[in-house]
């Protein structure tokens, strides 16, 4: 009872900038060191030390940031709103859902407990009519476009042009085969958020013939794309002939294998591959923001 | 393979959307005791659904289970499953005794069957990397090991799920625990005995949210172990292990493995004097599947594998598995004993030493 998407080029977004900012090292996510991640988290546990790194990328000509729903981009979102000079062409690309906080809710209160822990605050009673049919009728659709407005609640009043689908998320129902949840995110995304779907995997090979068998035209996905094939899930050299032969936006990440391969090294290889649109990174300096962004420049 | 998929919880939905991506594998049926999640699933992806595990056994042609249900109902849900000669892969742990997952050991060995229960941090590269490093004695004779596992589960006087209820096998023991300490055993055996186990709550009601305990090993080994689900200052559940050995140490975590060599044994291939760190990056073998980590997919794969080879021994059967359920009713036993006061009473009238003379003084001070 899979559902066709059609086409919707209305809602096409423009080419994605070169180099798109991650927040991985603002929020303790090291794939190398946990001890790394903990000495980030202390660093970046206040407001100002992530809106200075913010500023220093955005100096640099990087002003998209692709961020997660955790409770502190609420934050940041709202020092965005409140100084609309200083960061006039700033843009959020917003991941759903922050996956720990219901991973944690789920061990609490179990699966639907979750659920209901997460209504939007915004139209509560459209929220409950709404949640409370999902619940009774099995309405799959009902609970994700609930969902999703849960987590843009915070995004109120910024840009978002881009909003993607967490690999945790992603990765579930594509194992499960559950094509109908694409299907509606999709759908919503676009039609309430005016947004570009987008979707991170760490199963690209995979991914790409689900999206075909839904009819997702050109869909954007990120993955990892490194040299080292560092969780690269179905090989580097099916990921390569995907970047090939396979119709699809490709924004890579994870390029440095979280710090395994040198920046020149990494960048000079991704900037290499066909078909890259963008480049997800993180820094935690001036220094590493602009070297990455020089070296891009140099390679692609 | 023809596997069928019990409980739907979180590990089961996780275990479930990796084992119906294994190209080797069809899930042929599915079952939960909660309807609603099982509903969805039926009707969107077209699985086979039940709501009765027995009724699945009779009614679906099976080679496996997979059963991810809460501990109190693994016994006679595997039972059930060995009894049809299927091979069973379980969560952890076991079973609430030892006694239980030993017998459940004896049964599959019977009947040939393969058994495998989900301790993940086996398949993890850094903890494997541990092992190599204790087989090859690259760090001498092990003297002393620290185990240790934090993650904020439960952080409020709170919960309503079968995890926050002891009877049904919840509790940060049998939950969390289990993980460093069936670590433990697969680097120093079993345990020859336990003490000064303190099993404390900070917000549940009916089960412990720290594990505090001493486990003695053969040769003279000991380890502490140091768990407490309602820590907060992580972002996930963070497990490490650090041990001591004469000629050296070893720590590792999920992502990494860093190693002292001192100069008095040769360093195995790979490694140098002194300091030496390991990353996930080159410790971790690449995986069909990818979904919260490498090692819940290749658990599940080397479990397919043993099943088409027939291979009943391996990583993780039944009987390792009852050798860490055995630690965990031992830390239980202990701790309901309760804490040793011994060192605080007066000292007997013998020739006193002066470390005697200061612990009576220190006494006397207290109020």
């Amino acid at each position: 009872m899979t559902t066709q998407i059609a086409p919707s080029p209305a809602h096409r977004t423009d080419r994605m900038p070169r180099l798109l900012f991650g927040d991985n090292q603002f929020f303790g996510v090291n794939h190398m060191s946990e001890e790394k991640a903990r000495q980030q988290a202390m660093r970046f546990q206040n407001l100002d030390s992530i809106v200075r790194v913010l500023d220093a990328a955005c100096d640099e000509g990087i002003d998209t940031f692709m961020c997660t729903t955790h409770d502190r981009i609420g934050e940041i979102c709202a020092h965005v709103r409140a100084n609309p000079e200083r960061y006039a062409d700033f843009t959020f690309y917003p991941c759903m859902p922050y996956a720990h906080k219901y991973a944690d809710a789920v061990t609490e209160d179990g699966m639907l407990g979750a659920i209901r822990r997460f209504l939007p605050e915004e139209g509560l009673f459209n929220a409950a009519f709404r949640g409370g049919r999902a619940l009774a009728t099995k309405d799959v659709e009902g609970i994700i476009t609930l969902l999703v407005d849960a987590e843009m609640a915070a995004f109120r009043g910024v840009r978002t042009p881009v909003i993607w689908l967490q690999n945790v998320v992603v990765d579930l129902l594509l194992g499960l085969d559950f094509k109908d949840a694409f299907s509606i995110f999709d759908e919503h995304v676009r039609t309430r958020y005016g947004a570009e779907p987008g979707y991170i995997t760490m199963n690209l090979p995979r991914a790409l013939d689900m999206f075909d068998d839904i009819g997702l035209v050109n869909p954007i996905v990120c993955s990892n794309i490194n040299k080292l094939g560092f969780r690269m899930s179905g090989g580097i050299e099916e990921y390569q002939a995907a970047l090939r032969d396979r119709q699809f936006r490709a924004v890579a990440m994870s390029v440095f294998a979280s710090g395994a391969i040198p920046p020149r090294e990494a960048l000079e290889w991704v900037c290499s591959q066909p078909q890259i649109e963008s480049i997800v990174f993180g820094a935690s300096s001036r220094a590493n923001i602009a070297q990455t962004a020089e070296l891009v420049a140099e390679f692609c | 393979m023809k596997i069928g998929v019990v409980g739907l919880g979180k590990m089961g939905l996780s275990h479930l959307s990796m084992i119906n991506a294994h190209p080797d594998v069809e899930v042929a049926g599915i079952v939960d005791s909660a309807g609603y999640l099982l509903d969805v699933l039926g009707k969107y992806t077209g699985m086979q659904r039940f709501s009765d595990y027995e009724t699945m056994l009779d009614t679906v042609e099976l080679d496996a289970v997979l059963i991810a249900t809460p501990t109190r109902m693994h016994e006679p849900m595997v039972r059930a499953a060995l009894e049809r000669d299927l091979h069973v892969f379980c969560e952890k742990p076991l079973c609430l005794t030892s006694a239980e997952s030993i017998a459940l050991g004896e049964l599959a060995d019977e009947r040939g069957l393969v058994t495998q229960v989900g301790y993940h941090n086996k398949f993890v590269g850094a903890f494997q990397e541990v092992r190599n490093l204790l087989d090859a004695k690259a760090i001498g004779q092990v003297t002393h090991v620290l185990a240790e596992a934090y993650g904020p589960v439960v952080l409020r006087a709170k919960g309503s799920t079968w995890r926050s209820r002891k009877s049904e096998g919840g509790g940060c023991l049998y939950d969390y625990a289990a993980h460093p300490i069936d670590l433990l055993t697969w680097y120093l055996g079993a345990p020859v005995g336990v003490g000064g186990s303190q099993l404390r709550r900070v917000f549940s009601d009916h089960t412990e949210d720290e594990v505090l305990a001493t486990m003695y090993f053969e040769e003279g080994v000991s380890s502490q172990i140091s768990v407490n689900w309602s820590d907060e200052s992580c972002r996930k559940m963070t497990t490490k292990v650090t041990i001591w050995g004469t000629a050296g140490r070893i720590q590792a975590d999920r992502q990494e493995c860093q190693v002292y060599l001192r100069d008095t044994v040769e360093p195995p291939p790979g490694y140098q004097h002194g300091w030496n760190t390991k990353y996930t990056t080159e410790l971790t073998d690449p995986t069909w599947f990818y979904l919260r980590g490498e090692e819940y997919s290749a658990q599940l794969d080397y479990f397919v594998q043993r099943v088409r080879a027939g291979k009943v021994e391996g990583v993780n059967t039944f009987q390792s598995a009852a050798v860490t359920d055995r630690a965990l009713e031992l830390i239980s036993q202990d701790a309901a004993v309760g804490t040793s006061l011994r060192e605080l009473r007066p000292a007997q009238p013998t020739p006193a030493t002066t470390t005697d003379r200061m612990k009576r003084r220190i006494f006397r001070k207290q109020p």
